[in-house]
């Protein structure tokens, strides 16, 4: 091996940067496609059927949109209004972007490869960009942060009403939201006992149980909040159009709110990775893909195929339901996060705790076979009593009457009277 | 208005049903409505392929038209009813004296601007001898702007194109003698 090269794992690391890099990106303007065929199917249309290979009349069913819709957005103007915060405003979608790519260097997109002894890998080469990372879901939970401030610098730097209420919602929403996400997600911690996502999909492929199954409470908290996080409806209330004109990106224009709209789709992208990687089993499916290390490229490509499949799959319903529910309000969104899903989120954390930690006494006590029985019907208990307690207990917010109030400021109480 | 106002009524909302409030009703019934959408046959016209369905060209508001009478001539009797009647002041006659025995006046010219017209009817509701009519042609396209000023002989020959489709006074299409 020539000396010039840099060293074999900055290579591979180099490698698969650009392959997610690439995918991902690629992925992003034919799920832009997807959602648009998705929006015209719901309301009975057709979608973008025209264009195919440019320069040729050759449609395709509409598969060259992408490439239109990119190079219109780019060539267009990138205008910067007078009255903005110039660096932040720039910033801002730097921000966002990096942010909601470097997420995915702890994200494994598929299994790992077999060998390959020709180019000097000796062991399986894990489909993830930093493999040696332990603490897999911080860095997710850390960087899904730091988009947030892509979301408020736009906000603020815009000087904008419409782009400042956009985004202090989209702070408010995405603090809240976060709670429950955490809380969901640690249930999965806590029963794979690692904070490495290939890890915890190895803990579903080796027992068969995905988490969705075993800890449903969780599960759904989850998915909720994930809508919430990657601000989809029924939660896209940072940018509501009927309200907020754009939200955040209302000043934004050309290239710059390009990046805006890929980082959203990514965070979209993300959501639908976490919930499959960590609750729907990952690339594992029963009597398909096996489980334990990947010997063949077969079963590489087959891992990869399924856990991709499934994500799409997530993506789909993501997008369908967009058209199926209308839009919360922000008091009952908020409602939703901490009264709701918060409790919901603690229930299961605290099932999950118990079953974990008594696990081995149960399984004494019981034999084998009933101590699991037992250690997955108390989640799916906990999961009824607690939704039907939540739907009872809660306010449900539908009021619209103004609460009318006798204080000392009120000036249309005083008016009324006099 | 304030909220105390008495002539608004407060409408007390019916109370939530536990499975409305346990969501899971609803959210099948929104995904199974946008599902049943997602397979329906669907209604867009891939237009220059397939032509739209005109309801009644009678009463579809298209492309303008001057008619003819039994004789050939234009009908119009030049009395500036549509011109006066249309919003849009996209109508533009000269008139003159006619060298028919039937009429006093005819057009000499007898100009639509085809952009500025709105497409409101209101000068086939205003003619008095039913001279202008909209027809149900639709794709109107041009390459300039002088192009879309349709003048009499236009006019006269979008007749001729479309008397047969669409006749003036059609009682099978639902008109009116
Ligand atoms: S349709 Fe309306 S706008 Fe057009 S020419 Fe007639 S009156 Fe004028
Ligand atoms: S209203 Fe009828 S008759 Fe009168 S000028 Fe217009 S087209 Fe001619």
């Amino acid at each position: 091996m020539s000396s010039f090269l840099p060293a074999l794992p900055t290579i591979v690391a180099l490698v698969k940067i650009g392959l997610l890099v690439g995918g991902l990106m690629t992925a992003a303007a034919y799920l832009v496609l997807v959602e648009r065929w998705m929006a015209a199917w719901v309301q009975d249309r057709k979608g973008p059927n025209r264009v195919g290979i440019p320069l040729t009349k050759v449609r395709l069913f509409g598969l060259g949109q992408p490439l239109a819709d990119g190079l219109k957005i780019i060539l267009k103007e990138d205008f910067t209004p007078k009255h903005v915060d110039k660096v932040l405003y720039t910033a801002a979608p730097l921000v966002i972007l990096a942010a909601s790519l470097a997420i995915f260097a702890a994200i494994p997109f598929g299994s790992s490869l077999p060998p390959i002894p020709a180019l000097g890998l000796t062991g399986e080469e894990p489909l993830l960009v930093a493999p040696g990372l332990d603490v897999g879901v911080l860095w997710v939970f850390a960087l899904s942060s730091i988009a947030v401030y892509g979301v408020l610098l736009g906000g603020w730097a815009s000087n904008n009403k419409y782009g400042f209420l956009g985004g202090l919602r989209s702070s408010a929403q995405l603090v809240a939201y976060e709670i429950p996400l955490g809380l969901g997600l640690l249930g999965v911690v806590l029963a794979a006992g690692s904070l490495k996502l290939d890890t915890i999909m190895n803990a579903q492929a080796d027992s068969g149980v995905w988490y969705a199954f075993a800890q449903p409470l969780g599960f759904i908290v989850f998915l909720v909040a994930s809508f919430a996080e990657a601000a989809r409806l029924p939660f896209d209330l940072p940018e509501a159009e009927q309200e907020l004109v754009g939200g955040y990106h209302t000043e934004y224009s050309g290239i710059k709110l390009l990046l805006f709209l890929v980082a959203e789709f990514l965070h979209m992208v993300t959501a639908a990775f976490l919930i499959v990687i960590m609750f729907l089993g990952g690339w594992h499916l029963w009597g398909v893909t096996g489980s334990g290390p990947v010997e063949t490229w077969v079963v590489a490509l087959v891992r990869f195929a399924v856990l991709s499949a499934k994500i799409l799959g997530v993506i789909l319903f993501f997008m369908l339901v967009r058209w199926s529910w209308p839009r919360f309000r922000f008091d009952q969104l908020m409602n939703l996060a901490w009264k709701v899903m918060l409790p919901l989120g603690l229930a299961n954390l605290v099932t999950v705790a118990t079953i974990e930690e008594f696990r081995p006494q149960l399984v004494a006590a019981l034999g084998d076979g009933m101590g699991r029985t037992v250690a997955l019907v108390a989640p799916w208990v906990v999961f009824f009593v607690g939704w039907i307690a939540a739907g009872l207990l809660t306010p449900s917010g539908t009021d619209n009457t103004p609460i009318l109030t006798h204080g000392p400021l009120d000036v249309e109480h005083e008016l009324a009277e006099t | 208005m304030k909220p105390t106002d008495p002539s608004i009524t407060w409408l007390e909302e019916k109370p939530l049903g536990l499975a409305e409030r346990l969501y899971l009703p609803l959210f099948v019934s929104g995904l199974t409505t946008t599902a049943r959408h997602l397979v329906s046959p669907k209604v867009t016209v891939s237009f220059p392929e397939q032509r739209p369905q005109v309801g009644n060209p009678l009463i579809y508001r298209g492309v303008h038209r001057l008619n003819r009478d039994e004789a050939g001539r234009v009908k119009c009797v030049a009395c500036f009813l549509c011109a006066t009647a249309c919003p849009a002041h996209c109508i533009d006659i000269v008139a003159t004296e006619s060298p028919w025995p039937d009429r006093e006046k005819y057009p000499e010219s007898f100009q639509i601007d085809e952009l500025r017209c709105i497409f409101c009817g209101m000068c086939e509701e205003a003619c008095p001898v039913d001279a202008i009519e909209l027809t149900s042609l639709l794709d109107l396209t041009g390459k300039s702007r002088e192009e879309m000023i349709f003048d009499k002989e236009k006019l006269l020959s979008v007749y001729d194109m479309t008397k047969d489709a669409e006749p003036a006074k059609s009682t099978a299409l639902g008109g009116t003698l």
